[in-house]
């Protein structure tokens, strides 16, 4: 007899055990073959993961959040982007696309996608955020899980030309301080841009996650001011005016300005200030039972990195610092982690971020004493989840 | 002047102009006279590039029940669109209602956003007299022009907004730290 070593015995035994099993098979028990190869891939019948959307009169006209909790890592999947539209999504054909540099420079110009796919490109990673993402938080009522409470911000890998680049080709004027960005949607929405934020990290995006920009994100063109508000960075581009002053359109005066208990409303408040939200465990969601858990989140800021996110277990008395995942970069999500046990007691949960500014992500409170209950836009506050002894994870405000 | 001092302005004027420089890859072209056009009309806060036509509060009220009353309501009072008057008084309140007459800082702007972005369903509908028409009535309801009031480029400019001084500068950071 030949001998068997321990680890060949153990083998056959489980194998035998399986097999026995398997041994009854009817033809019927017989495995079927998969899907033939396609062109183009769907995501599993099992994965649900959705945006969230409002029943709408106008639904050509409003927000789709992203379901922030059911992503991995900081790239959020394209079509999962969250969009915010003012009168639909137009049906571009980028062969007959032009975007349009006139205004204060030396050298007007009319540009194709071919034109513009000419030019030297980058490819970054931005997040981006709108203005009014979480606008609920400043009321009594605030969001019920991630994606109501904050899902209004994703990331992406974007690709595409710096602006400068192109205002170096049109060669501004002396006077030229702004530019104003129009988009071919219906109702042409414009918004007006600092000409330092232009000449500095702007971007001509028609690249994402590796194709194409989606047409809910501005197929085949977009303007992209990495860490700044999300409404400033005009989809469907058509033309970039260059001026002396701020167009003060609809969308910078009458909205996405943040009105002050003393009837004021600040203007133009454009970089997004650090945020972070704990997306597991997080509203909606049931742990199981006690016992190991991994801990996530994500964290941004509109001014560079993320240099520190911690977390607290007991409503915001003590705090302990995450891992972050690396690299980290400047104006997109940054992943943090901790594993944790949780004992089955009750818990009250919540992040806070820092930037390399030195800001830290502030309370709800120190947010509405500083700005009241009306700004309505910017909302950056620190976002509670109330774990109960069952497992339940519940928003921890109401 | 010192050759060190004259580098220095160089060096100022060529980092200020540098934008300026002449064209590095020469993509493009220029615009013909007709896609400038095709571009439509963007009006300045000061009422700049306000087009020729005219209206009155009464042409803007039978525009205002055929094509906008749908959704902002029979009375301008809001429905699935916002309220277009009322509110002034009320933005240092607890409940501040923001509409064109208590929020908008300028008048020439109402005229470049109806033309741009309204009717919601069709925009670009409108001729730039009918815009001026739409613009006069709601201006009416919220009290800042009569009922005789003939709406052009030179009378819309001339119109000041109650609102006209309500927008800051960012201050933030604005948190205190505990």
């Amino acid at each position: 007899m030949k001998k068997t070593s321990r680890r060949q015995a153990l083998g056959a035994a489980l194998g035998g055990g399986l097999l026995a099993g398997a041994g009854k098979a009817r033809a019927e028990d017989a495995r079927t073959l998969g899907k033939p190869l396609s062109g183009y891939s769907e995501r599993s019948p099992f994965v649900k993961s959705m945006r969230s959307t409002r029943q709408s009169k106008t639904p050509e006209a409003g927000s789709s959040a992203t379901p922030l909790a059911e992503t991995y890592g900081i790239i959020t999947p394209s079509a999962l982007h969250y969009e915010r539209h003012h009168s639909g999504v137009p049906a571009i054909d980028p062969a007959q696309h032009r975007l349009v540099i006139h205004g204060l420079v030396e050298r007007p110009l009319i540009l194709t996608m071919d034109d513009i796919r000419r030019l030297p490109s980058v490819s970054r990673i931005h997040f981006l955020e709108c203005g009014g993402n979480s606008g609920g938080e400043w009321g009594p009522k605030t969001g019920p899980d991630a994606q109501r409470a904050c899902g209004l911000a994703s990331c992406s890998e974007w690709t595409g030309v710096p602006l400068r680049l192109i205002l170096n080709e049109v060669g501004l004027k002396p006077n030229a301080s702004w530019l104003i960005a129009e988009g071919a949607d219906a109702c042409r929405m414009q918004r007006s841009v600092p000409i330092v934020k232009a000449l500095d990290d702007a971007l001509l995006a028609y690249g994402q996650n590796g194709e194409p920009l989606r047409p809910g994100q501005g197929f085949p063109l977009r303007l992209l001011t990495p860490g700044w508000e999300g409404n400033g960075q005009v989809k469907w581009l058509r033309s970039l005016e260059v001026t002396d002053q701020p167009g003060m359109t609809r969308d910078e005066t009458s909205k996405y300005s943040d009105l002050m208990p003393d009837g004021k409303a600040r203007i133009f408040t454009l970089p997004q200030e650090a945020k972070s939200v704990v997306t597991f465990p997080s509203g909606g969601q049931t742990l199981p039972g006690p016992g190991l858990y991994e801990l996530t989140g994500l964290a941004w800021t509109g001014k560079g990195r993320i240099v520190r996110v911690e977390v607290t277990f007991d409503g915001g008395h003590t705090w302990r610092d995450t891992r972050l995942d690396e690299p980290r970069f400047r104006m997109a999500f940054t992943r943090f982690r901790l594993p944790w046990r949780w004992d089955g007691k009750p818990a009250t949960i919540a992040s806070r971020a820092t930037d390399e500014s030195g800001y830290v992500q502030p309370t709800r409170e120190q947010l509405i004493e500083a700005r009241g209950m009306n700004s309505g836009y910017h909302f950056n506050g620190i976002k509670l989840w109330k774990i109960a002894a069952d497992g339940i994870v519940t928003n921890a405000d109401v | 002047m010192p050759m060190c001092k004259r580098l220095a302005l160089l060096i100022v004027i060529s980092v200020l102009s540098a934008p300026a420089q002449s064209p590095k890859h020469g993509v493009g072209r220029k615009p013909t006279e007709q896609e400038m056009r095709a571009l439509g009309v963007t009006v300045a806060p000061d009422g700049t590039g306000l087009p020729e036509g005219s209206g009155t509060v009464a042409e803007g009220r039978a525009l205002f029940a055929q094509r906008c009353a749908r959704c902002h309501g029979e009375k301008a009072e809001g429905n699935i669109g916002p309220a277009l008057h009322g509110g002034q008084g009320s933005l240092a309140t607890p409940k501040p209602r923001k509409t064109v007459g208590s929020f908008w800082p300028y008048a020439p702007k109402v005229w470049d956003y109806v033309n741009r972005a309204m009717p919601f369903d069709q925009p670009g509908l409108l001729t730039h007299s009918e815009v001026y028409s739409a613009v006069a009535f709601i201006l009416f309801l919220n009290g800042l022009v009569g009922e005789n009031e003939v709406l052009n480029a030179k009378s819309l400019a001339k119109i000041r907004m109650p609102n006209r001084d309500g927008f800051v500068p960012d201050p933030r950071p604005d948190i205190k730290r505990k």
